[in-house]
């Protein structure tokens, strides 16, 4: 097969046209797409472009991270707290291998970064040379869309498709190999964004009798609910889903990553589903008739065993990734458009209805969760620290105004369930890959990108260790990230599932942990320690009062556990509020 | 219930896309039993033959993720009843054997095959038909010596689809027509 043709477009009529070098090229093309901030690590094959970068200072940042996997997973935060694609720079070689968990996570989240990776010379590819690597082959599974470029003149289309690919229909992560010799020779400058590939139809016409039939189907149900995934969030539709939640009194659950869409404090809202979400919407969906997914892909941490999932129930599927409807979960009707397009085409045919003996019972299963687990976890009156009244006590100072990071684990769990997520939320983390490691970097690219919002991220002490170098970069920007570690001295979901699997046997899961406040002091970064409750509450007011970057580590309950849960192979409905 | 499907697919000439192909059906543990790939009636565009053996709700699902990818045009599945193949094959039999008996006459009569090349050690056949007219000339051949045998994959044409050019058109007049995109990432 022949290389990648250029489109046919028209001449440019300026005849301006500078003679630049590639790397100076790829620059001018970022800013042409409204990039200002670049996470990356430098290295040979990609020192041209680096040099260019600092005649382009003024106009693009670039922030050092002290991994390129660090770089990635910033890059993604950015994009999520931005709504613009996130932009990340890595040499050949280890520096592009040292992406690819980046690169994974962005993908299975759907959030669009574009990743350029340097490439050995044209004429040593496919030689085995000095840091080369088959990135392209690599990426492929875990990219939407990847290109290699050889020629300088190739690189405006590249970036500009990158772009185009990256941010339309469902977004992911895409990624442009340059070589070094592409980077040095010239070209003729000229920029032309991206805005249609003949194989690739982002946009798809709205049939006007699908949404007919949902109307109906949502007219004649007596016990409806919707389940609200991180497409919501991607085409802006948290309005649109909330005025069809009112007219139509339609209780809503949300994904780990969906939370941000609906204001968790709504009479409405039916909590988190899945594996340790709310008892309700588990429950719940087994009897309800009719599910409105929205933006979601009914991944196995939601539905639990599908042979027993919401038997009672229709389906209409609202995704606009054709190749995610019936993967999972076979659908009744399908929507394969855009959420917001859809939702603002649905609510007209919406009768207005009061369900109330519907809400009622997710009422009542609130209020047995709230005593069985809740309250245990959020106002315990004695006993160590527990993560759902740390997490309860920021949430309550911050009253859902912050930009959320979590790693991954118990205490993003404890997250999902005990922050009061609203309109003004901004949740990042990792969810369809679970990252552990994810972050500390994250929080970096969050502040990097939301100057001015409180960012707190909230960390295990197993995954901050993980990518624990990035304080590093923390310090060296002085980025004011609020880290809130959240230290049991375990790994501690992998400890529940060992207690509660493998007879508590408790194999490689105990952590001995280095004095983290020492730790972050030697970053420069202010830290303080809480071990007792009653210090508690002041020592997050003062974290969220510093000015810098500042670390709270709150020692908390060696081996508490995470509940509810839908045990592995069990219904949603047949969800666990106690061990006992 | 596992049965036998041929995916025909329209995709842009680019490096690559095979390898991503190839992908969505090895993570799904799908055997690609034959794989033809050539260019289309449509200059610029390439079109892949597979055949694979796997269950109506396996084959839809793969088929969406390969239309998916960002250089996929159009993704066709077919039964066997809704397209018409063809496989070819070249089949090296000694002369010797070839010659004893009424083999040859049989051989353009029955099997309405063509003979290629004659030399002295051998004799070059070649034979167009379905897979199981070509297995049927290949244990015919067999008491005579078979010295190579060669059959391409399969090629299909379809009984009832729409024209790529029809398709092409579609794609470029929903782009005339499309919507503003959402705010979020653009």
């Amino acid at each position: 097969m022949k290389e990648m043709k250029k489109p046919a477009v028209e001449q440019d009529t300026n005849n301006h046209e500078s003679q630049i070098t590639g790397a100076e090229a790829l620059l001018k093309c970022l800013i042409e797409e409204g990039v200002d901030t670049i996470f990356g690590y430098p290295g040979g094959a990609i020192m041209p472009v680096y040099d260019k970068l600092l005649d382009y200072s003024d106009s693009l940042r670039h922030i050092l991270t002290r991994h390129e996997q660090g770089a990635a997973h910033a890059a993604q935060a950015y994009a999520m707290v931005t709504g613009r694609p996130g932009v990340c720079f890595a040499t050949s070689g280890p520096g592009a291998t040292n992406l690819v968990t980046g690169i994974a996570n962005a993908f299975l989240d759907s959030v669009p970064v574009v990743f350029i990776t340097a490439q050995v010379t044209s004429g040593l590819i496919g030689t085995d040379a000095f840091q080369e690597t088959d990135i392209l082959g690599i990426s492929m599974p875990v990219t939407k869309w990847n290109a290699q470029v050889k020629k300088a003149e190739d690189i405006p289309d590249a970036i500009a498709r990158a772009f185009y690919i990256a941010r339309s229909g469902r977004p992911g992560p895409v990624l442009v190999d340059i070589s070094k010799d592409a980077q040095f020779a010239s070209l003729s400058y000229s920029y032309r964004k991206c805005t249609y590939i003949r194989s690739y139809n982002p946009v798809i016409p709205l049939q006007m009798r699908d949404i007919e039939s949902a109307a109906v189907m949502i007219n004649h149900a007596e016990k409806p609910l919707i389940l609200a995934g991180h497409g919501v969030i991607l085409s802006s539709a948290a309005d649109e889903l909330r005025a069809l939640a009112e007219k139509g009194a339609i209780p809503v659950a949300a994904t780990l990553l969906g939370l941000p869409a609906f204001p968790n404090k709504h009479r409405l809202f039916a909590g988190m589903l899945g594996m340790h979400g709310n008892y309700a919407p588990n429950v719940l969906t087994n009897q309800a008739d009719l599910i409105i997914a929205v933006g979601m892909r009914f991944d196995d941490r939601v539905t639990g065993n599908l042979k027993k999932y919401a038997p009672e129930a229709r389906i209409i599927h609202i995704e606009i990734d054709k190749a995610e409807i019936n993967k999972n979960v076979r659908v009744d009707l399908e929507i394969n458009n855009d959420a917001r397009e859809v939702l603002e085409a649905l609510i007209p045919l919406v009768r207005q209805v009061s369900r109330e003996k519907w809400i009622r019972e997710f009422r009542m299963l609130d209020r047995i969760e709230y005593e069985k687990v809740i309250r245990p976890e959020t106002e315990p009156d004695e006993g160590e620290l527990r993560m759902g009244e740390v997490v309860k006590t920021v949430s309550d100072l911050t009253e859902g105004d912050a930009v959320i990071v979590t790693d991954v684990g118990q205490h993003q769990m404890a997250v999902a369930r005990y922050y009061g997520f609203n309109e003004k939320s901004t949740l990042v983390t990792s969810g369809g890959m679970g990252t552990m490691g994810f972050g500390l970097p994250a929080s970096l690219g969050a502040a990097s990108g939301n100057p001015g919002r409180p960012v707190i991220a909230f960390i295990g002490d197993g995954g901050f260790q993980m990518t624990i170098q990035e304080l590093g970069t923390i310090m060296q920007y002085r980025i004011p990230v609020k880290i809130l570690l959240l230290n049991n001295s375990f790994l501690g979901m992998v400890r529940q599932w060992q207690e509660r699997f493998f007879n508590s046997r408790y194999a490689s899961t105990e952590m001995v942990n280095p004095d983290f406040v020492t730790l972050a002091g030697a970053y420069g970064i202010t830290a303080h320690r809480v071990t007792r409750r009653e210090e508690l509450h002041e020592a997050i007011k003062t974290m969220l009062a510093a000015e810098g970057p500042y670390l709270l580590e709150t020692v908390i309950s060696r081996e508490a556990n995470i509940l509810p849960m839908v045990e592995p192979g069990a219904s949603v409905s047949e969800v666990t509020l106690t061990y006992r | 219930m596992q049965q036998e499907y041929t995916i025909s697919l329209f995709t842009e000439d680019h490096i690559g896309i095979l390898s991503r192909i190839t992908l969505i059906l090895t993570r799904r543990q799908i055997n690609i039993e034959s794989i033809t790939a050539s260019e289309s009636a449509v200059s610029g565009v390439q079109m892949l033959t597979m055949v694979v053996t796997t269950t109506p709700d396996m084959v839809n699902k793969v088929a969406r993720q390969i239309e998916k990818l960002v250089d996929v045009i159009k993704v066709f599945v077919h039964t066997n009843q809704e397209i018409i193949s063809q496989e070819i094959a070249l089949y090296k039999v000694t002369t010797s054997g070839l010659m004893s008996g009424s083999m040859i006459g049989d051989l353009v009569r029955l099997y309405h095959a063509r003979i290629l090349e004659v030399t002295p050690e051998y004799i070059v056949v070649e034979k167009s038909g379905s897979r199981e007219e070509i297995t049927a000339l290949l244990a015919f051949l067999e008491p005579c010596g078979v010295l190579q045998f060669v059959r391409s994959g399969r090629i299909a044409i379809t009984r009832q689809v729409k024209e790529l050019n029809a398709y092409l058109k579609e794609m470029d007049a929903a782009e005339r027509t499309r919507h503003e995109p959402s705010e979020v990432y653009n």
